[in-house]
């Protein structure tokens, strides 16, 4: 200040802040070179690396799941369709009381304690912006009322989804199968990205075995979305490829009417185009309504069918195994004259049962007292037991099995559905791998009539009677006819494979078609109650064993209990100038198969040829 | 010898006073308002996109900067004799409000920064940021520079104080802008190189006693700053965004209003401390060097009106506030580039927020006294 009384060098204090000045200016521009340097860096050098992040951060692919493809009988009537299901669904960001809404929404309509649970645990995962539902698949009154009052439940919506419904219920349930949330496990088999955004699976059925055809390729949207997460604009969007449609060689109606046929007892029928391969019926009795699945069965209501003595769940028709009995014959039959063991003119004498030379053992005919002087035709048409031990035991195991092998018994006849069973062929080798036991020629002699360890499907039967019908050509059974386009309307068919057994000499065939038309047309014949004026049937009956009779004892219907009764069998096709339908039928436990299965077999038929549809199937006007 | 001929900005010495314009007359500096409104209307062009497109938020801060010009134009009619009298009595009041600031904040529930006086909150810690430099100035000045032993103990305890007081709040920003400006008062008073570096090195070994001292939220921006990475969604968020704000922008940026990172908001803060990371998202290199140009600018005139001042405590106090406001836009592009430590620091003139800008403009009012009041003296 002014009062100082030391010297000041003015000059030299002002040359002294210049140089101070110039010192902070270089500074100055040395740090800011600094931050040129790290813009160089941030901006230049490694503006790639940020330019992945910023994008990573703002873009967000949303998948598309593509529509399922429709599935329809041959005759067009659905079978599974994509049903609108309306969720209550809750945006808790605009929702200014949560508790209070779900109170009122509780008064309204009904929350259920497993509702809110689903709530609040989908609340803490989501964003506050996001759509949590509250209460699904309402029914349309629920949904009305609702609307009603909507007014008073600002952030509450209905939405609305496609959920996959069955209109026929139980009557396509094994062949149609069902629709379910996909599992961890059903992960592991799937290309998951194409899953993304897809609610549902193919688990059993058509709808298991087309799942690649009926589910379509997902589409993507790019979006932009903010720090939040919220989606800001679409960027980008790969629209998805709906599924296509199936087309089945089934009719609904001729299922219904197999299935009325079947009665309330347990069973099986399988009808097939023997000049395709087209399964029209696949019936096994008793079905499930497979409508519950879609959403998620209960657990009690699938224990309820996983423990129900007449097995619901499982398809008799390619799952069920049964020893074919008498149904064999033919086949026997063929082989023997092929093998050519069985001159025409030749006859076996049957005296009621068989013994192999040097045991005692009685083999017994079903009819006591014996059918005496038998030809490969009478013997088909009496189903005579004796002829066919002797010609089993002459043609001996090894051959017998290579015979049957080309009708795919012990074989998967190639269904396009998922679990076919592929029953039992008796072969040494089978039994060796089995058993690690040597064979005996006793167990070749039964074998010859279809018992022992002899076990065949009734979609195994009915093509193997497909191929007799039409002379040798093995169709591979098909379910589904034809893909659809549903967009271009295009319709690709979808033969299965053919292969054609080899003969020596073709003629074999019409004498084993004529043995089984004198099944039904003979005076004799086991299955000649079927007989009608309106067209003419082959078939055969059969009956297989449940339960051993011991050497001696006389098997009585009467005393057995049902459980342990026999099953009946019947294999058929018709007309027999022009085969356009074969079938295969097994009563479970039904006795004797001319008696319970060739009447079943005759109304399939009877549905088929004359058009005897008596109604539509339940639900097929939707 | 001409000072002028080898100031750094290489401008041409002032005319004498009867030749000086209009803006001459009522004490502004053309060339340094002029940089300042090129600032201004820039920052105004990047808010608009920072603060989402809103207009209103841009109307608010353009009346806050047409605010602060007037807070500029005043002081600029003040002579510096007049500011150098006030000095010891603005600090004065300054520490008083500080430490009035305290007791309310211990009586109160935490950190408080603010009086309210009705119509107001006034923050004294703004009016410090003046009044620090003013009074070391002053003190030094009053002695042969440059300083001794003695003077330079009690400029320091002189700073200190009102720098604790304002750590204290707490508010690390200020303080290290305050420290600062009373140390460039100190380095331009000419104390002698060795004892600079004496300071730096005790300030260095000082470094684990501030961290003592530090709260935990100050420790943990430090700890995040040496490794943003280890917490990518809490503390060190801020930092790895702008970062990818300003390095996906690249040599030209994604174009105004087109930056995802701050229009879509993943970078927090967007239009107050980390708008640089706007301007290098969406101006891209190019823009970066527009801005670093214009402050530059802005800096290298102040010094050179800071050499051109006759008096020591005008130079003091005039090469002392200009370096201040580089240290503000340092600490603040530093930080938003991840160079720094997150503290609390508007990037100057840019930013969106007042109390700062007004305290800003008036030290550019005080330069502008400086340069526009002086006498002429014939050399």
């Amino acid at each position: 200040m002014s009062g100082n009384l030391e010297f000041k060098n003015y000059q030299q204090e002002g040359r002294l802040f210049t140089h101070r000045a110039i010192t902070a200016g270089l500074f100055v521009i040395v740090l800011l070179g600094g931050i040129v340097g790290r813009m160089i860096y941030l901006q230049i050098i490694d503006h790639e690396h940020f330019t992945t992040l910023a994008q990573d951060n703002r873009v967000k692919l949303i998948p598309l799941p593509p529509t399922r493809g429709l599935i329809y009988d041959r005759q067009n009537r659905p079978l599974a369709l994509n049903r609108p299901a309306f969720n209550l669904e809750i945006v808790p960001e605009l929702v200014p009381d949560i508790e209070r809404t779900l109170e009122d929404l509780d008064v309204l309509l009904g929350i259920s304690e497993q509702d809110r649970e689903r709530f609040h645990r989908l609340r803490r995962q989501k964003r506050h912006f996001e759509s949590i539902p509250i209460k699904l698949d309402i029914t349309q009154e629920e949904a009305a009322l609702f609307a009603v009052n909507r007014h008073k439940f600002p952030g509450v919506s209905i939405k609305a989804r496609l959920t996959r419904t069955y209109p026929m219920k139980e009557i396509m349930a094994h062949v149609v199968g069902y629709v379910g949330r996909i599992s961890l496990k059903d992960l592991k088999t799937i290309d998951a990205s194409n899953y993304a955004g897809t609610t549902y699976i193919g688990k059993t059925g058509v709808e298991r075995s087309y799942e690649n055809t009926l589910h379509g390729q997902v589409g993507m949207q790019e979006v932009e979305v903010n720090a939040l997460g919220k989606a800001v604009r679409v960027l980008q969007e790969t629209p998805p490829q709906p599924g296509r449609s199936l087309r089945l060689h089934v009719d609904a109606a001729l299922q219904k009417v197999a299935l009325d046929a079947l009665g309330d007892v347990n069973g099986a029928v399988v009808a097939i185009d023997p000049r395709n391969g087209g399964i029209l019926a696949l019936a096994s009795k008793p079905g499930y309504d497979t409508n519950p699945f879609v959403e998620g069965i209960s657990s009690k209501a699938y224990k309820a069918l996983q423990t129900d003595p007449n097995k619901p769940l499982y398809n008799r028709a390619v799952q069920g195994t049964y020893p074919p009995g008498s149904t064999i014959k033919p086949f026997m039959g063929l082989a023997g004259l092929e093998l050519g063991l069985l001159d025409l003119k030749e006859k076996k004498y049957c005296p009621g049962f068989f013994q192999l030379p040097g045991h005692d053992h009685k083999y017994r005919d079903w009819k006591k007292g014996g059918h005496g002087p038998m030809d490969v035709d009478a013997a088909i048409t009496q189903s005579c037991d004796v002829f066919f031990y002797e010609l089993a035991h002459e043609i001996g195991i090894d051959k017998l099995q290579q015979y049957l092998k080309q009708f795919r018994f012990g074989e998967k006849t190639g269904i396009d559905l998922v679990g076919e069973r592929k029953g039992i062929r008796p072969s040494r080798e089978w039994k060796r791998r089995r058993y690690k036991q040597v064979w005996f020629p006793g167990e070749t002699v039964i074998i010859g009539i279809g018992q022992g360890a002899f076990q065949a499907t009734p979609l195994q039967l009915a093509a193997a009677t497909a191929a007799i019908a039409n002379g040798g050509h093995y169709h591979e059974p098909r379910l589904v006819a034809e893909v659809l386009d549903e967009t271009t309307g295009e319709a690709t068919p979808q033969p299965g494979k053919t292969h054609d057994i080899p003969v020596r000499n073709p003629s074999d065939w019409d004498k084993i078609r004529d043995a089984m038309v004198h099944v039904v047309e003979g005076p004799r014949g086991t299955a000649r109650r079927i007989k009608n004026e309106h067209y003419r049937i082959a078939g055969k009956t059969g009956t297989a064993q449940v339960f051993s009779v011991a050497q001696d004892a006389e098997y009585d219907e009467e005393t057995v209990a049902e459980k342990m009764r026999d099953h009946a069998l019947f294999i058929a096709y018709a007309p027999v100038e022009d085969p356009q339908i074969a079938v295969a039928v097994i009563v479970e436990n039904g006795g004797h198969g001319g008696a319970t299965a060739a009447p079943v077999a005759k109304k399939v038929m009877d549905a088929w040829l004359l058009g005897t549809t008596p109604t539509e199937p339940e639900g097929a006007s939707q | 010898m001409n000072p002028a001929s080898r100031s750094p900005s290489g401008l041409p010495a002032s005319e004498p006073a009867r030749h000086r314009g209009l803006l001459a007359r009522i004490h502004l500096d053309l060339p340094l308002l002029t940089g300042l409104l090129l600032l201004s209307c820039y920052g105004l062009v990047i808010l608009y996109s920072a603060s989402g497109q809103d207009l209103h938020q841009v109307e608010k801060q353009a009346l806050r900067l047409l605010i602060a010009f007037g807070a500029m134009f005043f002081l600029a009619q003040i002579p510096p004799q007049t500011l150098r009298r006030w000095s010891p009595w603005l600090y004065g009041i300054g520490v008083s409000l500080l430490i009035a600031v305290l007791v309310m904040g211990v009586m109160g529930k935490g950190a408080q920064r603010w009086l309210d006086l009705g119509f107001m909150r006034f923050q004294p810690s703004e009016l410090v940021k003046l009044a620090a430099p003013m009074m070391l100035a002053w003190f030094l000045s009053s002695k042969p520079l440059p300083p001794n032993w003695k003077q330079i103990m009690v400029s320091l305890v002189l700073l200190a104080i009102p720098v604790l007081l304002i750590a204290k709040q707490p508010d690390l920003g200020t303080a290290i802008l305050v420290a600062s400006s009373g140390l460039f008062v100190l380095f331009l008073a000419g104390i002698s190189w060795r004892l600079i570096i004496g300071l730096g090195l005790l300030a260095t070994a000082a470094a684990p006693a501030i961290w003592y001292l530090m709260h935990d939220y100050q420790r943990r921006r430090v700890l995040t700053f040496l490794n943003p990475e280890s917490d990518p969604l809490g503390a060190g968020y801020h930092i790895i965004q702008s970062k990818i704000a300003i390095g996906s922008g690249g040599l030209y940026g994604k174009g105004w209003l087109n930056g995802t990172q701050s229009q879509l908001e993943f970078l927090p803060e967007r239009h107050t401390d980390f708008i640089f990371a706007v301007l290098g998202e969406e101006f891209g290199f190019i823009g970066v060097l527009v801005l670093l140009t214009i402050f530059l600018f802005i800096i290298l005139r102040g010094l050179y009106m800071a050499s051109q001042a006759q008096d020591s405590y005008s130079r003091l106090l005039a090469g002392a506030l200009v370096l201040v406001f580089f240290v503000y836009l340092f600490v603040n592009m530093g930080m938003v580039s991840g160079i720094l430590p997150v503290v609390g620091v508007p990037l100057p003139m840019v930013s969106y927020g007042g109390t700062s800008l007004v305290t800003l403009m008036a030290g550019f009012g005080m330069l502008m006294s400086i340069h526009t009041h002086r006498k002429l003296v014939p050399k």
